[in-house]
Formats: structure tokens, sequence, C-alpha cells
């Protein structure tokens, strides 16, 4: 009985396969994709990034359904959402903790490629495209943000909006354009809606199918940071790599896992994360009439925030935090080291990499508190120190004393 | 990569000094427990009684709280319901915003989520906080909320206090004004401490409005993590032997 059973199956997949290229699929970007077998803990977060945007989705599926875009309801929608609705909270924490942990995730993704050069030739689309979808991800969380209509939704946009306004000429028309009204009102909310649950993600899950397809033309980079498909063996199969089913498969399920509990802990027992990932003036509804004391972004936005701050001329400023994004886009072309990965980078690239997240993450925090004059000489000093990082390393890179590459790739 | 980490590290904990300072009145603290369900529904019940008569909290429902807290539908329309309405109806009042502004100056807020906004400390400071002061509408200023429009609707309770000021320089060479206690001039019905446990009763139920899920979700919580730990180590065996064959 059973013998026949799977035999039915693989008649019905031979049917399938005659008709649609599925075992071809199958094997190319899974059986048949060899991944280097010395990936570690940083080749995480790609497939943690795809489990979060399937989170996101899903979530943001069942909020949908209940929630209202108006001026008028927004705000009571989502509460009607955490109270009536029959698991209405949980779902609204997984989407909230879901938009900073889509960053958490990210931002480990794309410092995994700082560490081991993943940027790198033959790498520079995969790059590209990687950027891109990060750029689409901040429109996304940053519409998303407006929706449940409280007093950071409104003044966070009602000030990154009007940073369009200071773009000579054009400015105030095209922040105008933009609101859809003189102030962020009701229409400024449908908009965002509109692009924040089908523009926006469509854009993104076709970034992410580009990104995918790239990978797996050019295959991962490894934390040696040599080509695997240099070595090959007579079948024509990297010496280093494995089958990316089944070995990365279960070995990203030990990820997944790890990822979940810690998501899961923030999701039941500190959705607000001390008022960084819910902040405290966003249960307040919105009040065009009332501007809040402090106004901040949230902690995804404010190493830029505090980089457009550090700039006195308010242009000058749009213009700096738009550099700093897109000075990420070059980095391929920047860096000028023999080598990729950071295990044959001397002291020197180590030194300045260190500094590079330091002023990162010190930017970050000082984008969440108010512009004292203190503040705001940190951030300037720290702003230069993230320019320089990239500016400079057409020269670091090449000075750096660097050790050869092995000839395979380090395992165990 | 350790070495990397430990000087990040390093470099970041003078920045943590930063974080520090700008708080101006020191919050007294109040021990929250929404599990304390006698606390709850003494909290409910002074908090329709004092509060919604000119806030509203228009996104709970009344049998909501009856759910939550073990009562009755009975309970709750002789507890809660006292002006009448529906067991089914959200926490409205009669009073509409227009004509409170023009009443006090500004309409009160909804209370529906403040506790949220606020923190508990604050409400219960506040809250204890009123103080006799002739210059002000209403004859009461806030400590916490200096100004504030709202008249010391507690007060028949409370009775009434005058604050305790201590004139010093700050670092500017201004000079400043601090409140460091009150004296209660004029006793409530209530003695300071029954006050105190009262209001104690009144934020915390005010906490419990603001996310009425909060237990379930701590309680559900336990089992996701439980859940998860197992498939994690369970996870980490099937990788393990698995890569058993790779050298």
């Amino acid at each position: 009985m059973s013998k026949r059973l799977s035999d039915r199956m693989l008649s019905l997949r031979d049917w399938v396969d005659a008709r649609f290229p599925l075992m071809h699929l199958w094997e190319d970007h899974l059986t048949k994709y060899y991944a280097p077998k010395n990936l570690n803990f940083w080749y995480y977060f790609g497939s943690l990034a795809i489990l979060v945007l399937v989170i996101q989705v899903v979530t943001g599926i069942f909020l949908t359904m209940n929630y209202k875009p108006t001026a008028e309801t927004a705000f009571a929608s989502v509460e009607y959402i955490m109270r009536d609705v029959n698991w209405g909270w949980l779902i609204r924490y997984l989407h909230s903790t879901g938009a900073s942990f889509f960053f958490i995730v990210v931002y480990l993704h794309m410092f995994r490629s700082l560490l081991y050069g993943s940027y790198r030739g033959p790498r520079e689309l995969l790059w590209v495209i990687g950027m891109a979808l990060f750029v689409v991800l901040m429109a996304e969380a940053f519409m998303g943000y407006l929706l449940p209509w409280g007093q950071m939704s409104f003044w966070g946009a009602q000030v990154i909006i009007s940073l369009f306004g200071a773009i000579p000429y054009i400015g105030e028309d095209l922040a105008l354009w933009i609101r859809g009204d003189y102030v962020v009102a009701d229409a400024t909310l449908n908009r965002f809606f509109a692009f924040h649950v089908i523009a926006a993600p469509l854009v993104l899950i076709g970034l992410v199918v580009l990104h995918i397809v790239a990978l797996h033309s050019v295959g991962s980079n490894n934390p040696d940071g040599i080509e695997i498909k240099e070595k090959k063996g007579p079948d024509g199969v990297p010496l280093d790599g494995i089958p990316f089913h089944p070995y990365y498969t279960v070995k990203d399920m030990v990820g997944v896992a790890g990822f979940l509990i810690v998501f899961a802990a923030v999701v039941f027992y500190a959705p607000e994360m001390g008022g960084f990932f819910l902040e405290k003036d966003n249960f307040t509804p919105a009040d065009p009439l009332k501007t809040p004391e402090h106004i901040a972004p949230v902690w995804y936005f404010t190493p830029f925030y505090a980089i457009l701050r550090a700039v006195p001329d308010k242009f000058i400023g749009v213009l700096a935090m738009g550099a700093a994004i897109f000075v990420l886009f070059l980095l391929p072309w920047l860096d000028r080291s023999p080598v990729k990965s950071i295990r044959q980078r001397g002291t020197l690239f180590k030194v300045i990499l260190a500094i590079f997240v330091v002023s990162f993450i010190s930017l970050a925090y000082l984008g969440t508190v108010p512009a004292t004059p203190i503040a705001t000489l940190f951030s300037r000093i720290f702003t230069v120190l993230y320019f320089a990082f990239f500016l400079l390393m057409p020269f670091y890179s090449r000075w750096d004393k660097t050790k050869p590459a092995p000839e395979r790739v380090t395992f165990k | 990569m350790r070495y990397l980490i430990f000087v990040i590290a390093l470099l970041g904990l003078p920045q943590a000094g930063l974080a520090a300072g700008g708080s101006n009145v020191p919050l007294d603290k109040v021990d929250i427990d929404l599990k304390d369900r006698e606390s709850l529904r003494n909290g409910a019940k002074l908090f329709v009684d004092y509060c919604l008569n000119c806030h509203a909290a228009a996104l709970m429902r009344y049998s909501r709280i009856g759910q939550d807290l073990g009562m009755t539908d009975e309970e709750v329309t002789t507890e809660l319901l006292t002006a009448g309405g529906k067991i089914g109806d959200t926490m409205t009042i009669v009073m509409q915003p227009k004509e409170a502004a023009e009443w006090f100056g500004t309409a009160p807020p909804d209370l529906s989520v403040l506790a949220r906004v606020r923190g508990a400390d604050w409400l219960y400071t506040y809250l204890r906080g009123f103080y006799r002061d002739d210059s002000r509408p209403w004859g009461v200023n806030n400590s916490v909320f200096k100004d504030v429009a709202m008249p010391h609707a507690l007060w028949e309770l409370q009775g009434l206090q005058e604050a305790k000021f201590e004139t010093h320089v700050d670092a500017d060479g201004h000079e400043r004004e601090t409140i460091t206690g009150f004296t209660l001039v004029e006793p409530g019905s209530m003695t300071p401490e029954a006050y105190d446990a009262a209001m104690r009763d009144l934020v915390n139920f005010m906490v419990y409005l603001s996310e009425p899920s909060k237990l379930q979700r701590l309680e559900l919580g336990k089992w996701v993590l439980a859940f998860l730990f197992v498939f994690f180590i369970l996870a980490y065996m099937l990788k393990k032997e698995f890569w058993k064959d790779i050298r």
C-alpha cells in the first residue's frame, strides 16, 4: 500500500516536471547549489531576514483586516486590534517587534559583508541590490510608522517630509505633493497606507528575488574571503562546497530557533523595548496642534537622523543624510584591498572598522537624544568619522598590511 | 573578532553616562500588581466614580473589565455601570470635548492608554501631588504637572495639602523653587495612608486599562519560550547529525 502511494507521488512529480522545471529549480537552488562549508554565525542573518519578511507580510495581512486608515479612526482601530480582536494584541506586537528586528537582522547582515568583504567582486551587483533593498525597507518602515497615528507617527512624518522642503526651488511643492496637504493629514495617511501595504512590499519582494538570483549565480562568499568555485573536483563540484539542502537548511533551522527565542522574549515580555520599539509618545493620538517636546525617529533611523542634525544648514544636512546612505552603494569600488576577509586584513583596517562601528552606534544613540551643544559636538565628530571610513577607504585599504589568503577554506 | 567586540564595548562605556540626567521632579515608586484583582476592582470603582465624569476611556469595554477582573455581568452593572448603559458599551462620557475645552481650557484627555504614555510612577505621584495655589483657576496646582488644567477631583478623599518649597540656585545662576514635601492643611475623608493605598489601586487599574492583554501576554510567553527551547535543542541535534559527514 505504502509503496503504491510513493509510486503515485513520484509519477505526480514526473507529471509536473514534464510541464514545469520543478526538479531543475530544486536542484539548482537547493540540492545542487553548493555553499562554502565554513559559513559561521554571521551567515544566519540572510535567511533570518527572509523569515522576518514573511512574519511582517503575514501579520500585516491580518492587521489590515481590522485597521482603518483614516485620521479619524486609525488610532482607535489599533487599540481595537489590541483589545477586541481575538489574538489582535499578538498580531500587532509581532508586527511592531518584527519591524525593529528586521533592521537588527539587516544591519547585522550588512556588517557581515563588511567583515568578510562580501560586497567585493564578483558580488558588486548582489551588494547594490541589497542596498536597494535596504532603502526600500527604510521607506516601508517609515510609511508604516505613520499608520498608528500617534504623536510620534505624526510629528516624525511631519519632520521627515518637511526635509524635502529644504531642496531649493522645488522643495516646498515636492513636500506638498508627498503629503497631499499642507500638513501631514488624512490624505497623507491614506497614501502611506497604500504604499505600505502594497507598493513597497511588492518592490521589496521583487528585489529579494533578484538578490537571491544574483546570490545563487555568484555563490556565497565565506569567512576566508576566497572563491570556492576556483577549486573544483573532477565532478565539477567545488571541493569546499556542500549542498545547501540538507546541510544549510538544517543549520538555518537552528538559527531560526535561536532567533525566535530572542524575538518571542521581546514580543511577550518587552514589546515596547523601553520605548525604543514602541515610543511612549505614540500612545497619545496624533494632535496637529500640540508639538511634542522631543521628536525622535524610531531607533533604526537615528544614525542617519543624527548626521542630518549634525549639519547646521538644513539643505546640506539633508544632502549629508542622503550621502550617508548613498556612499554605502559605492563600497565595492572604494575597497582596494588585495584581500576580502578581515581574517587577512591588517591591524589598520581592524582599528578603522572598530572606529566605524563605534561611530555608527554612537550616532544611533545621539539621534535619540535632544540636540544639546555637547550632543551636537559628538554628532559632528562621529559624522566625520562615519564618512572618513568610506572616503578614505581607497587609501587605507591599500596601505593596510595584509596576510595572504589561504588556498582552501578553514574548517574546524 | 573578540578583540573587536571588546574595543566596541570599551569605547561604548563613556557614552552611557550621557543618557542619564534630564529628570525634573523625582517620582514616587508605586508597586503595580496586575494579578491583585482586589486592587484592580477597587481601582476600577474609583476610576468610574472620580475620573469617568470628565475623562473617557472610549477604547475599553465594560464587559472586558468584567472578564479580566473576574466579575459577573451583574457585578459590572451594579459596580461600574452606575450611570446606566449596556455591558458591551465602551467607557464613554456624556460631556462633549468641545464644551469641556470651554470649561477647563483644554479637553480632558481620553485615559484608555494614558498609563503607557506617562508610566505608573508618574500617575501615582501626580494623583498625590495636588497642592493649594490660589493663583490657579481651580485653586490647586500639581507638583509633576505644573499649571495643570485639572481640578483636584479627589480632594474630598485626600483633603487639601500645601507644598513646602525650597529655593536654591542652579548651575546657570538662576533661582529655582523645588517642592520638598507637603503638609495636609485640611484633612479629607481618608487618612494619608488610606489615600495612598487607594491611589495605588487606581494606578494599578489604569495600568491594566492601558494594556488589558498584558496578563495573557505574560502567561502565554512562558509556553511559547518553552516550546522554542525544545525546538532549538531538536534543531541543533538534527544539524549535528547531518553535519557529521562534513570534514
